[in-house]
C-alpha cells in the first residue's frame, strides 16, 4: 500500500509498505477513506517530538472502512463505516472505566519510555512516536487498529465523510477544551490559536453556553473564519496589545477562561517569543510557549486556564506566580475523544454543526508531503487538509 | 510481608552466618598466610618489622572469624554453598527485587491466573516454559546470557489462597532464587495489588547483576515489564505491540 512515511525533520514521503495485518485478537484493519494533517503533525514534521524513527507512517486522523476484524472482535463487521479516535484505549483499566481513556494503561507497547520522560505513560497514540506507542498511523490506504472493539465509531447514514472525520481528533479536542473552561451562562473566553482546534474551541464554547467569545491569532485567514463561521470577536496579535484589548473588552475584569489553543511552536510578538526561539534553536528548551504565557497573564483572578495545545518537555519562564497569584485553575491534556464522540455525532447528526467547514484544501495522500510544507508555512490560506487516498 | 522468604531455622542460621563470607579453603589460607607474616615480622629488628606483624595479625584475624571487611565492602561472599537456597539468599545477600502493580480484576481471578505457575511464560519474557511435576514442584527453564539456557526446579513452599504464593528453587539450580507473589485489595473500586518480591544470586554473585544492568536491563525493569504485561493479559486480554506492522 501507499503511506506518508516520516524521514527525518522536514522530511516526509509517499512510499510503497506492506499492508498491515491483524496482530493482535482485538484488531481490526480499517481501508482509510479519508484522512487529514493534524497541527500536532506539524511538531513531528519540525522535529519537536523525540523518539520518532525513520520510515515511521504518520497520521492520527483517518476513518474507512473495516476489511479485517480479529477473532477476540465482536462489535465490528467487515463492511462498516467508521471514524477511529486518535488515542488508542483498552477500555478495561481503571482509566478507562473513569472515561479517561488519554489516560489508558494497557495501549501503549512503550509505555517505559514515557515513565523515564513524565513518571507514568498515557495511552498509546496512532503515528505519533516511538514513545506515544509507535502505532503505524493513518495516512495510508490502509490502518491497523487496536482494540478496536472500544474506538471506532460507526458513522450514521446520511453522513459525509468530511461531516464526521475530525471526530477523530480536534472537533472533541475544540469540545474538551471549552468544556475544562467550566462555562457558566455568559462567560468570556478568549481562545489563542484559531487553528482548527481553535476554530472547534470556539464553536464549542458557544454550544455550552459562553456570553462572549474572542480569538486571538496572527494570520489573517484565521481571524477570518474565527469571525465569520465561529462568530468570534477577534484580535490580531500584530496589530493589538492583546492584555490591554482583553481588558478593555471585558470592563477592565479579564476573561474568565483562557484557552491555549496553540501549543508548543508559538509564534509570537513579544520579547519572550524572540527568547524560546533563540533557546529552541539551540536545543536548549523544548518548547515555545508565548501563547502559554501571554494566557496566564490575560486570564481574570480565579478563572480558568484550558489547554489543547500540546506541550512536550520542561517549559522555560513560565509565569507561574501569576497562575499562582490569581488563583488560577488549569486544566490540560489529551483528548478523551471516546468519551466525547458518541454525543458530538448527534450534533452533527442534528445539524447543530457541520465540523467541516474548516477544510481548506482537499487532496490526494500523493500530494501529502507538499501539503506538510503549505499547512506548516500557512501558505495558499491553508487551515485544514484532508487528504483521500 | 517478608515472613514467606524466611525458611525454617533461618534466624539461628542467620546469627551463626551472619558474619561469615570467606570459604574454608580461603580461612585456612588466610591463617596460615597471617601466621608466617606475623612471625617474620616479629622477627625482624628493623622498624618495618611491625608492619609485616600487623598485616599478619588481620589476616589472621580474617582466616579465624572467617569474616574479611574487604568481601563485604565488595559484596562478596564466598563461604555459602550454592546449592544452599538458605544460604545463598538469607538477609542481605543477592539480588532483591520488589515491584508491584494495580490491576483491574478481582483478587480471585489474578491468584488462580498466576497459582497455575504454566502461564508465567505467557507474560515473563525471560521464561520459556514452566512444567508441572507435582503441585507444588514443578521445573522452569529460563533465557539466560547469550543463547544460553537456565534451568531449575522450584517448590511453592507458602501458599494462602487469594493471599500469597511463595516459592523457591531446589537444590541443583543453575540460578539460586526464591520469590513470593502477594495480592491484596486495594481501596473500594481500586482493583488489586500484586506485589512480586523475588530474590536470586546470579551465576557471578553481585557483580554478575551489575554487569547486566550495564549491559542491558535489571532485574527491577524486567520484572516491572513482566508485570506489567501480566496487567495487559488479564485486563485488556492481550498485550498491545507493533511487531510485524508496516513502515517505510
Amino acid at each position: 500500500m501507499k503511506a506518508l512515511c516520516w524521514y527525518g525533520t522536514n522530511d516526509v514521503r509517499i512510499a510503497r509498505v506492506p499492508d498491515p495485518r491483524i496482530l493482535n485478537p482485538r484488531d481490526a484493519i480499517v481501508k482509510v477513506t479519508l484522512t487529514a494533517i493534524c497541527g500536532s503533525d506539524l511538531h513531528l514534521f519540525d522535529g519537536f517530538i523525540p523518539t520518532m524513527k525513520r520510515g515511521d507512517i504518520l497520521g492520527h486522523e483517518f476513518m474507512g472502512e473495516v476489511v479485517e476484524v480479529g477473532p477476540e472482535n465482536t462489535k465490528l463487521k467487515k463492511g462498516e463505516r467508521v471514524v477511529v479516535p486518535f488515542t488508542i484505549a483498552c477500555g478495561r483499566c481503571y482509566f478507562c472505566e473513569r472515561r479517561l481513556f488519554a489516560a489508558c494503561d494497557n495501549s501503549n507497547p512503550n509505555a517505559w519510555m514515557l515513565e523515564e520522560a513524565y513518571g507514568y505513560s498515557g495511552s498509546g497514540l496512532f503515528g505519533y512516536s516511538h514513545m506515544m506507542g509507535g502505532y503505524a498511523g493513518g495516512q495510508a490506504e490502509y490502518v491497523r487498529v487496536p482494540f478496536a472493539d472500544v474506538g471506532p465509531y460507526k458513522v450514521p447514514e446520511g453522513l459525509s465523510d468530511e461531516q464526521v472525520l475530525f471526530l477523530t481528533d480536534i472537533f472533541p479536542t475544540g469540545y474538551m477544551a471549552a468544556e475544562n473552561c467550566n462555562i457558566t451562562p455568559g462567560d468570556t473566553v478568549a481562545v489563542w490559536g484559531c487553528g482548527p482546534v481553535g476554530q472547534f474551541c470556539i464553536a464549542s464554547a458557544w454550544l455550552l453556553g459562553a456570553g462572549r467569545v474572542i480569538a486571538i491569532d496572527r494570520e489573517p485567514e484565521r481571524l477570518m473564519m474565527a469571525a465569520d463561521r465561529g462568530k468570534a470577536e477577534v484580535l490580531d496579535l500584530t496589530a493589538t496589545n492583546v492584555f490591554e484589548a482583553l481588558k478593555d473588552l471585558t470592563g477592565g475584569r479579564g476573561p474568565d477562561a483562557c484557552i491555549d489553543a496553540v501549543g508548543m511552536e508559538a509564534h509570537g510578538n513579544t520579547i519572550d517569543d524572540w527568547y524560546d526561539k533563540a533557546k529552541t534553536t539551540m536545543m536548549m528548551a523544548t518548547d515555545r510557549l508565548s501563547a502559554l504565557r501571554q494566557a496566564i497573564h490575560c486570564c481574570r483572578k480565579g478563572g480558568t486556564l484550558s489547554i489543547p495545545g500540546v506541550y512536550g518537555g520542561f517549559l522555560d519562564k513560565v509565569p507561574f506566580g501569576a497562575a499562582f497569584g490569581k488563583g488560577l485553575t488549569l486544566k490540560m491534556g489529551q483528548t478523551h475523544v471516546h468519551r466525547y464522540l458518541p454525543a458530538l455525532m448527534d450534533r452533527i447528526q442534528r445539524g447543530e454543526i457541520d465540523p467541516s467547514y474548516v477544510i481548506t484544501h482537499r487532496l490526494r495522500l500523493d500530494d501529502a508531503p507538499n501539503a506538510y510544507k503549505t499547512f506548516r508555512d500557512k501558505e495558499d490560506g491553508c487551515i485544514k487538509v484532508v487528504l483521500k487516498p | 510481608m517478608n515472613m514467606e522468604l524466611s525458611f525454617p531455622g533461618d534466624l539461628q542460621d542467620e546469627r551463626a552466618r551472619s558474619s561469615r563470607n570467606l570459604s574454608e579453603v580461603e580461612r585456612w589460607a588466610s591463617i596460615a598466610a597471617g601466621a608466617g607474616l606475623a612471625v617474620y615480622g616479629l622477627s625482624r629488628i628493623k622498624r618495618s618489622g611491625w608492619l609485616y606483624a600487623a598485616m599478619g595479625g588481620l589476616l589472621l584475624r580474617r582466616g579465624v572469624t572467617a569474616h574479611c571487611d574487604v568481601y563485604e565492602a565488595l559484596g562478596m561472599n564466598t563461604a555459602a554453598d550454592p546449592d544452599d537456597t538458605r544460604a545463598a539468599l538469607g538477609g542481605p545477600r543477592g539480588v532483591n527485587v520488589l515491584e508491584s502493580v494495580t490491576i483491574n480484576r478481582p483478587i480471585d481471578e489474578l491468584y488462580r491466573f498466576w497459582r497455575n505457575l504454566e502461564n508465567l511464560p505467557q507474560f515473563m519474557r525471560h521464561l520459556e516454559s514452566v512444567e508441572k511435576i507435582t503441585d507444588t514442584i514443578s521445573h522452569w527453564r529460563a533465557k539466560g546470557p547469550a543463547g544460553s539456557v537456565v534451568e531449575w526446579d522450584a517448590e511453592i513452599n507458602n501458599e494462602v489462597p487469594n493471599q500469597v504464593i511463595g516459592w523457591r528453587s531446589l537444590e541443583g539450580a543453575d540460578v539460586v532464587s526464591a520469590g513470593s507473589v502477594n495480592f491484596d485489595t486495594a481501596a473500594a473500586g481500586r482493583g488489586t495489588r500484586v506485589t512480586v518480591h523475588l530474590q536470586y544470586s546470579p551465576p557471578a554473585g553481585k557483580v554478575g547483576a551489575a554487569v547486566a544492568k550495564l549491559f542491558g536491563r535489571d532485574a527491577e525493569t524486567e520484572i516491572r515489564e513482566d508485570l506489567r504485561r501480566f496487567k495487559q493479559l488479564v485486563e485488556a486480554g492481550e498485550v498491545p505491540t507493533t511487531a510485524g506492522q508496516p513502515r517505510g
